[in-house]
């Protein structure tokens, strides 16, 4: 089963914090990416540059404006996000809780071209 | 000159046979294994452009011979990629008396080596890749294409399977007979694997796929031959073909699927059906009955029926109680309901469906609200039946099986 694996954070959060705790979760996601290369389960990651550098479009009166910043409202913006492909969403789950030190992680099952005759 | 399909056919046929003599004279599986997918994979350039060899077994095994000689004398491995391509054709050089004479003992071969592929140690995806590169003769891009997975991952999944192997201690050799029927369960359910993953993508993108289920049926008839006196063996070939016959007619050219009920049975694959039913008859009549036999005399009694109204559902209702009762499971009682709704009425379908509520193999499942939906159409509940449907439709992962949910959802109105 294919999943994305999305990382939300709050880029204040992740400036304020204390020396040394940044490397030490960079060098778990890093660690945590050779773990999952090395088992066959690694597919691919996206790491997201600052949301500055966010632009979102939505039509308006069937138009598409632009706006700066990305989408919602929320403090927590996606930072990256990982494409494994996994036993079980139990597996999932269990890589994603690996990623929630001053993270939200949502894991999202992909859909599959193929289908069952019903 | 011989056509490119020619010579992968002939590679894959060949490949176990390379394999099994290089690890009966050389030991090391796991560098045996890489020394034969290079020699394929210079075969694979080579014999298109220059010809087939006279000899192409001895071809393969000198090629792959020679990388295991490097292998040993520590080359580096860049070095031996580079060489694979570009391997002068040695076909001259073997001269080994009676080389090919080995043929009929290395057939053995392909048996141990689909019991090794598929060790227990190792998960049913790792088992899948492993057995379609050592014993299917696949190239790494190949299984990496087939599982729509990038090919580094795929060489990672395979590699680290060797390693698996090799640290479980597992040896080239028939696993001793007290476990040899349990193995055997494994490498059947790892041949299904195969082919169903091949089986569902038979339409649109996914082309490339369904290549697996020609793949397994082969390995299948493969095994079949091997071990002509084992029902479950004939029985799961016969399910194969059973099954693979209603390709033509259970997708539209879209991609949507078309279900049983609605299929033109004049494009089912009339040889292939004939072939599976008369391999289930004679291993039901010869062998004591499995899961595998059942499941091929269902799919028989569905694919004999000229037309959805005349299928005998009586008998695949007796099918269904003797395989819930030989090899229980949540999707035989599923398959058995619906059976039971066909013969006793959509209520006594239900009612069976209902016992597997609760049950977490099953939990958040889409296709016990499809089934159910189904059973609420037929016994006339369209407002429950379009939100099971509904339901199904959110709940699974597969694009064509949404839209024909959301799709029998809509035509409830």
């Amino acid at each position: 089963m294919k999943y994305v694996v999305l990382i939300y954070s709050n880029p204040a959060t992740w400036r304020a914090l204390p020396p040394g705790e940044a490397d030490r979760v960079v060098k778990v996601h890093n660690d945590l990416i050779d773990e999952l290369t090395a088992s066959g389960e690694f597919l691919s990651i996206y790491r997201l540059a600052d949301a500055t550098n966010a632009r979102t479009v939505a039509a308006r009166d069937g138009v598409p404006v632009v706006t700066d910043g990305p989408f919602g409202e929320s403090k927590e913006v996606l930072a990256s996000l990982w494409e494994i492909d996994v036993d079980s969403m139990d597996r999932a789950v269990e890589i994603a809780g690996a990623l929630t030190p001053h993270a939200t992680v949502e894991v999202r099952a992909l859909m599959d071209a193929a289908g069952l005759e019903m | 000159m011989s056509g490119a399909a020619e010579v992968e056919g002939l590679l894959r046929e060949l490949a176990p046979r390379v394999l099994g003599v290089l690890v009966r004279r050389y030991g090391q599986f796991d560098l045996c294994e890489d020394a034969v997918q290079e020699a394929l994979l210079a075969a694979a350039v080579q014999w298109p452009a220059d010809g087939v060899p006279e000899r192409p077994w001895g071809w393969l095994v000198t090629v792959a011979s020679r990388r295991m000689t490097d292998q040993v004398r520590g080359e580096s491995a860049r070095r031996r990629r580079e060489e694979a391509v570009a391997t002068a054709s040695p076909a001259d050089e073997w001269v080994a008396p009676g080389a090919d004479a080995d043929l009929p003992a290395a057939a053995d071969d392909t048996l141990t080596l689909l019991f090794l592929c598929c060790h227990p140690a190792l998960s049913p995806p790792s088992q899948v890749a492993l057995t379609l590169r050592a014993v299917g003769g696949l190239t790494t891009a190949q299984v990496a294409r087939a599982f729509l997975v990038p090919e580094a991952t795929m060489a990672q999944r395979i590699s680290r399977a060797k390693q698996t192997i090799k640290a479980a201690g597992a040896r080239f050799a028939m696993p001793p007979p007290p476990e040899r029927a349990e193995r055997l369960r494994v490498v059947l359910q790892v041949l299904y694997l195969i082919f169903n993953e091949g089986y569902t993508a038979s339409s649109g993108p996914d082309l490339q796929r369904a290549d697996l289920t020609t793949e397994a049926i082969r390995l299948a008839r493969e095994l079949h031959r091997l071990l002509p006196g084992d029902g479950e063996v004939a029985g799961l070939l016969a399910l194969l073909l059973l099954t693979d016959a209603r390709r033509p007619a259970r997708s539209r050219p879209d991609g949507s699927l078309v279900p049983l009920a609605e299929q033109d049975r004049s494009r089912w694959d009339a040889a292939a059906i004939a072939e599976g039913v008369a391999l289930i008859s004679s291993a039901l009549a010869r062998t004591p009955v499995g899961p595998y036999q059942l499941q091929a005399a269902i799919a028989a009694v569905h694919d004999e029926a000229a037309r959805a109204a005349d299928t005998d559902w009586p008998q695949i209702l007796v099918l269904y109680e003797l395989l819930g009762r030989l090899d229980p499971s949540p999707v035989v009682t599923l398959n058995h309901a619906v059976a039971l709704a066909m013969v006793r009425g959509p209520r006594a379908g239900l009612d069976l469906l209902a016992t597997l509520d609760g049950d977490a193999r099953l939990a958040g499942h889409h296709r016990l609200d499809a089934v159910r939906a189904h059973l609420l159409e037929l016994a006339g509940d369209p407002a429950a039946a379009r939100e099971h449907y509904r339901a199904a439709a959110r709940r699974t992962t597969s694009l064509p099986e949404q839209r024909y949910l959301e799709g029998r959802a809509a035509r409830l109105g």
